[in-house]
C-alpha cells in the first residue's frame, strides 16, 4: 500500500492503516509527515510526572471515561529507548487493562529512539495523524520525568502533572520547573497516607505565584476516586498567556531539534566526533552552517 | 527502516511471566522495540494489540498447559484478521509431544526453559533472511518451515 492510500484509509477509520502510518511517520517518511501535518490537531493532554506515580494507570482510567462518553481517544504512551542498544521495553500496556483493547480507544506505545531527551522525534506529526484518523481527544503519556523536563509542553495543548504522596517536602513544590507549567495537578494514590499533605504542599507552593488558580486534586486511579472531579477540571482548563509563550519557545526549539537529528550528515558527524576527527565547533559548523 | 516491533504476550490464565520478561529484555538489548502486554490476555486482545502497535513479530508465553488451545487460537485469529505476515513464536512449558501440532498451526519456533538468549536472536535473523528472500514465514503462509 502506498502512502496516499494509507492516508485515505487511516482517515476512513482503518486501525491497521493508522498503525502503519504511525510507523512510517516515526521512521521519518516525509510524504506522510507533510500530509498529516496539514490536518489541524484535536485537543491533546500531556500526562506527565515522576516515574512510578501511576501515570499509565491514570491514563487508562481517563481514556476509558472519555471513551464511555462517546469520544474516540488516541493514546500515545512514551517509553525510553536504550541509548546503548537502541532497543526499548514498552511496558505501559501492562497497566492499560481497560483502554488497551477498547473499540473507541487507539493505544500506541512509542519509543523515544534517537531523540535528544524524553520526547520522541515527530511526536507532533503522530498527534496530527491521530487527529486525522478521527480521534476526538489525544492523551500523551510521557516517560517518567524530573523537575526540568518540560518538553511535553511543546507538544500538547494542556498538561496534567501527576505526583504521588510522600514525594518530598514543601521545598520540592517551591522549586522552579514543570510544576509552574501544569494546567492541572493531581496527587495520585490518594488512598495512601500522606496524600493530603502532599496536595497541601503543592497548593501552598503554587499559591504565591501566577499559577495560583491551578487545581490540585487528590485521586486514586486504582480505586477510581476523585476521577470525575479531575475530568471536570480538565474540561475547564484556562490557558495562561505566560505559559503560551513558553510552549511556543519549546515548539520551535523541538522542531529545530527534529530537523537537526534528521539531518543526513548527523550520524556521520557523531562518528567523526567519537573518533576524534573533528571538534564540537567543527561539527556545529558542518550541520548548521553548511 | 526502524527496529523490529515485537509483542510479547501472556495469553490465558497464567500468572508466570519471568520467562516472558527475560525474553523481552533480551530482545530489547538486541535493539528491538518490545511491547509487553502484561498478564492474562485473551487471544482477541492480543490480536488487537498486535494490530494497533504495527508489530511484525508476536511471542506467546504459556506455562499453564493451555498452549494447545491458546496458541492455535491466536494463529487462527491472526489469519482471520488478515494479519498473515506476523511471525509467531512460543515459549514456556511446552512438552515435545505437543510441538508438532503447534508448528502446523502456524507457530514458527518454540523456546523452552534454559534456552540461551542468543537462540531467539538467531531465530529472528533467520526470519529476516526468509523475509528478504520471500520464503514463507508469516502465520498466513505455510511451507512447514519452523526453527529447529
Amino acid at each position: 500500500m502506498d502512502q496516499s492510500q494509507l492516508i485515505v484509509e487511516a482517515s476512513n477509520g482503518s486501525r491497521r492503516a493508522l498503525a502503519r502510518l504511525l510507523t512510517l511517520i516515526q521512521q521519518g517518511d516525509q510524504e506522510c509527515i507533510d500530509s498529516v501535518l496539514s490536518f489541524s490537531s484535536v485537543k491533546s493532554i500531556g500526562i506527565t510526572g515522576p516515574p512510578g506515580v501511576g501515570k499509565s494507570c491514570l491514563t487508562d482510567c481517563l481514556a476509558k471515561i472519555f471513551a464511555d462518553k462517546g469520544e474516540r481517544i488516541g493514546v500515545l504512551c512514551i517509553d525510553p529507548s536504550s541509548p546503548i542498544s537502541g532497543g526499548s521495553l514498552l511496558g505501559d500496556r501492562m497497566r492499560m487493562e481497560q483502554s488497551g483493547v477498547h473499540d473507541r480507544i487507539y493505544v500506541r506505545s512509542v519509543a523515544t529512539r534517537n531523540s535528544h531527551g524524553s520526547m520522541p522525534l515527530r511526536l507532533k506529526a503522530m498527534i496530527s495523524a491521530l487527529s486525522m484518523a478521527g480521534m476526538d481527544r489525544i492523551l500523551v503519556e510521557t516517560v517518567g520525568v524530573g523537575q526540568t523536563e518540560i518538553g511535553i509542553v511543546s507538544m500538547t495543548d494542556s498538561i496534567l502533572l501527576v505526583d504521588g504522596p510522600d514525594r518530598g517536602d514543601i521545598v520540592q513544590a517551591e522549586k522552579a520547573g514543570l510544576l509552574e507549567l501544569a494546567d492541572v495537578v493531581v496527587v495520585n494514590k490518594g488512598d495512601l497516607p500522606g496524600s493530603e499533605q502532599a496536595a497541601a504542599n503543592i497548593r501552598s507552593g503554587l499559591a504565591l505565584g501566577p499559577a495560583s488558580n491551578v487545581p490540585v486534586l487528590i485521586v486514586s486511579a486504582l480505586n477510581r476516586t476523585g476521577i470525575n472531579e479531575l475530568v471536570e477540571a480538565l474540561e475547564n482548563i484556562q490557558l495562561r498567556a505566560s505559559v503560551e509563550i513558553v510552549k511556543w519557545r519549546h515548539r520551535l526549539s523541538s522542531a529545530i531539534m527534529d530537523e537537526l537529528v534528521s539531518n543526513p550528515s548527523f550520524d556521520s558527524t557523531v562518528d567523526d566526533l567519537a573518533e576524534g576527527r573533528i571538534s564540537i565547533e567543527q561539527a556545529i559548523q558542518r550541520i548548521i552552517r553548511q | 527502516m526502524g527496529p523490529l516491533r515485537i509483542v510479547v504476550a501472556k495469553p490465558g490464565l497464567d500468572g508466570h511471566d519471568r520467562g516472558a520478561k527475560v525474553v523481552a529484555r533480551a530482545l530489547r538489548d538486541a535493539g528491538h522495540e518490545v511491547i509487553y502486554t502484561g498478564l492474562r490476555r485473551t487471544p482477541e486482545e492480543i490480536i488487537r494489540i498486535v494490530e494497533d502497535e504495527d508489530a511484525s513479530i508476536l511471542g506467546l508465553s504459556s506455562l499453564s498447559g493451555a498452549h494447545g488451545f491458546l496458541f492455535p487460537r491466536v494463529c487462527d485469529l491472526l489469519r482471520e484478521n488478515g494479519l498473515n505476515d506476523i511471525v509467531v513464536f512460543g515459549g514456556g512449558i511446552i512438552p515435545m509431544a505437543d510441538r508438532p501440532d503447534l508448528f502446523s498451526s502456524g507457530v514458527r519456533a518454540i523456546f523452552g526453559p534454559g534456552t540461551p538468549t542468543e537462540e531467539f536472536l538467531h531465530f529472528l535473523n533467520e526470519v529476516k533472511k526468509r523475509r528478504i528472500s520471500n520464503e514463507p514465514v508469516g502465520v498466513g503462509f505455510s511451507d512447514g518451515w519452523h526453527w529447529r
